[in-house]
Order: structure tokens, then sequence, then C-alpha cells
């Protein structure tokens, strides 16, 4: 079953979001490696009863993910985190106005 | 002043507890609780093999482990009950690594996904969840385990501890605040902002220009409801929907996140009879996977 997380916001300046797909992250850490800005962690997701470990963005930077991703242009869905996703969990949707 | 009696913390709300009359906690096989520590409300729910027993909601103090024991320890109150007799405590919410007699902790929204299922029942597709300082959309199938979820913590403003602000701002007690939002023949303009700090601002702006109190309070929380109903659609409004959390009884958001989204929520249920409280829906959550867990360490 697919548990999929959003993070970050919507704002005046428009619409920031990382997202995580529970289901299909294997708890690589391929990613968080990958990330320069230190913006990922493994976080433990509670799903029928147990603890997985999921990549997820860490609190600080979900409330400024607007800044700390957009040296790794979005825009062009080739940041660094999407890239090193075998299992293809990571998306983006990015639309500043 | 001329009124020293005069109601001067306007945002301070209403606690309460309650045990139910007709159960025995001895009669029971497993008795769990679930502790939800929010920012603003801490909530307790004691379970009798999976039903509501005793259940209490009081602000949060300044420390999240005192709010944690307090909670559970006014929701026991005149039961007899010790911390002994429980089988399994979960904690949950903002401060749920600091509830000491639990077990173990698990993420609100997991166990707001649960609560949720459990108060209205397996149709319930599409959480709002409006707690202190966050507010939560999530998605969730007919076992009340989670599809999706979007959370947005980065301004307070639309949230219980906003509320708050613009209640003593505006000297409305702040179990009135959605009602008298909703006394204006017309919508006004909502107010730009979405931070805390600048919406309260804009909110004294609006007074000096003359604004009702009404008028600021609608423009603020039409702002608000605009927001949430954002959040909702970024993950999709799916029947039936319910909203959780403090915000719940709030009837001003509530009517506009209707309207915007052009779906109803599902009635709160009778809370007096059936302790089936949307303001503790995390905790009966979590009270629920205590259960779950506790019967998981039995049979292993
Ligand atoms: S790289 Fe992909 S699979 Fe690996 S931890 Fe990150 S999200 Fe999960
Ligand atoms: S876009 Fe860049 S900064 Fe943002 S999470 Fe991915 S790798 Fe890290």
């Amino acid at each position: 079953m697919k548990v999929i997380t959003y993070y970050g916001y919507t704002d005046g300046s428009g619409e920031y979001y990382i997202v995580i797909d529970a289901e299909k992250c294997n708890s690589c850490g391929e990613c968080i490696s990958a990330c320069p800005q230190e913006a990922l962690q493994m976080e433990d997701m509670f799903i029928d009863l147990e603890d997985k470990p999921v990549a997820a963005v860490t609190e600080d930077h979900r409330k400024k993910i607007r800044y700390t991703c957009s040296p790794c242009k979005p825009e062009e869905n080739s940041m660094p985190c999407i890239k090193s996703c075998k299992k293809n969990a990571i998306s983006c949707i990015w639309k500043p106005l | 002043m001329t009124n020293n009696n005069e109601k001067t913390e306007y945002w301070r709300w209403l606690e309460y507890k309650k045990v139910m009359p007709n159960k025995d906690w001895k009669k029971a096989k497993i008795i769990t609780a679930g502790v939800d520590v929010g920012s603003v409300g801490s909530k307790a729910v004691i379970m009798l093999d999976g039903e509501i027993y005793a259940w209490s909601v009081m602000r949060t103090g300044s420390n999240s482990s005192d709010s944690a024991k307090k909670a559970l320890g006014w929701a026991m109150e005149d039961t007899g009950l010790t911390l002994e007799d429980f089988h399994y405590i979960v904690g949950t919410g903002y401060g749920r690594v600091n509830v000491p007699m639990a077990n173990r902790a698990i993420t609100e929204i997991a166990c707001h996904a649960k609560g949720a299922n459990y108060i209205w029942g397996p149709t319930v597709r599409t959480v709002l969840d409006v707690g202190g300082q966050d507010v939560k959309a999530i998605k969730i199938d007919e076992n009340g385990k989670v599809v999706s979820f979007l959370m947005n913590d980065k301004c307070a403003a639309g949230t219980g501890r906003g509320m708050e602000v613009i209640a003593d701002l505006l000297k409305i007690p702040i179990e009135d605040v959605g009602k008298e939002s909703l006394r204006v023949n017309e919508e006004p303009e909502p107010v730009s902002s979405t931070c805390v700090v600048f919406a309260k601002t804009e909110a004294v702006g609006l007074l000096r220009k003359g604004w009702t109190k009404e008028k600021v309070i609608a423009a603020y929380v039409r702002a608000m409801a605009i927001r949430m109903s954002d959040l909702i659609e970024k993950v999709g409004c799916e029947k039936d929907f319910v909203i959780t959390g403090g915000q719940s009884k709030n009837i001003g958001i509530v009517k506009r996140v209707e309207n915007i989204l052009g779906v109803k929520r599902l009635p709160v249920p009778n809370l007096k009879e059936t302790g089936l409280d949307p303001v503790s829906a995390g905790a009966i959550g979590a009270a629920l996977f205590a259960k779950a867990l506790y019967e998981k360490s039995l049979k292993q």
C-alpha cells in the first residue's frame, strides 16, 4: 500500500514539496548521502504495527524548502536526491508563482 | 479599566474530563491508554478492551512530560486505576518522546488516522487535523491506515495558537471566535498574511480603519480556511471528509472550509455519551494502537 508524504508548503510565493513514497523506499540511504544540503534523514514510519525507516526531509528544512532545494534546480527535475534513488521513491512539486 | 472582574484571558479555553459511569475496569482484559501531548492541548484516553472508558483534555504546560502525567492522571482520577494496571500505553503528538509512562511513541499522523477511523467508521477518506501549531491533511483507507499526508507547520496563523492570539487581540472569548466570525452579511477580503505575527498587525490595522470586530475576525478566519482548503486540495478531498483537532469546534472554520471545498464534513458524534471526541482523535488512535501492540506482544 502507498504511503505518500508531502514535505514542504504552499505560501504566497508558490508551492514547494519534496514527495516521498514510503512503500517504494527500501531504506538504502542513497538520497541522504546525495543531498548537498543535508536536508534528508531516515525517520521511522509506523506502518502495519511495524517501524519502517523511510527517507524524510528534516524538520528544520521543511519550513524553508524553497531556499534549501532551489540550488538543485527542481524545475529541471534532475535533483541529486531524485537521481540517486533507484526505487523512484522521491518526486517533487515545484511551482513558483 | 473600571471593571476588575472583566475577563482578561480571552484565549483561555475550557478543560474537560469524563469517566463512563457504566463501565468497570476490573472486568476488562486489556487496559490501555493513549496520551497525545500537543503544542497547545494534552489529551489522554483510557480504553477497556478497545472501548473508551475515560478521557481528559487539558492545556499543555511548559513541560511535556509533566503535561502527559497530568492529563493521564486527570483521566484516571476517581477510577481507582493506578499506572501498574495498564497493559500498554502509547505516547503521541508533538511531545510524544516525553511521555514518561509510555511503552512507546508513535507519530501523530498514524494515530490521527486510526482515531478518525474509530470515531466515524470505515467510510472516512480525508482528515483535516488542525492542531495547536500545525495543519495536516491526511488521506486514509477503510482500515484507518495512512495513504498520504501533508503537513504544514510553517506558520502558526491558522492553528490553535493563532486563534488564541487573535481572540486575545479582539477580546473575543476563544470559544466564540467561530460564531462571531459568521456574524457578517458579506465575506470580507481575507487577511493577506499567513504568518501569525503579520496577521495580527494586519488585524490591528483593520480595526483602526474602523472595521467591526466581527468583520476583522471573519477576514482572519476566512484566510485560514482558504489555506486549509488548499492543503486538502493538494492531497485531494475524497468523501467522507472529517475535521479533527482543537479547531474542529470552530464553526467559522468548519463552515468556510465546507463552502470552499463543496463538501460537508461528517457531523461530530455525541461526545458526552460516547467519548468520541474529534479533539482527542490522536489519543484515541494511540490507545487503540496500544491494544494492538499489546496483543501482538502476547503472540510473540
Ligand atoms: S534513495 Fe530512495 S530508496 Fe533509498 S532511502 Fe532514499 S528514498 Fe529510500
Ligand atoms: S532537492 Fe537538493 S537539497 Fe533538496 S532534498 Fe533534494 S538533493 Fe537535497
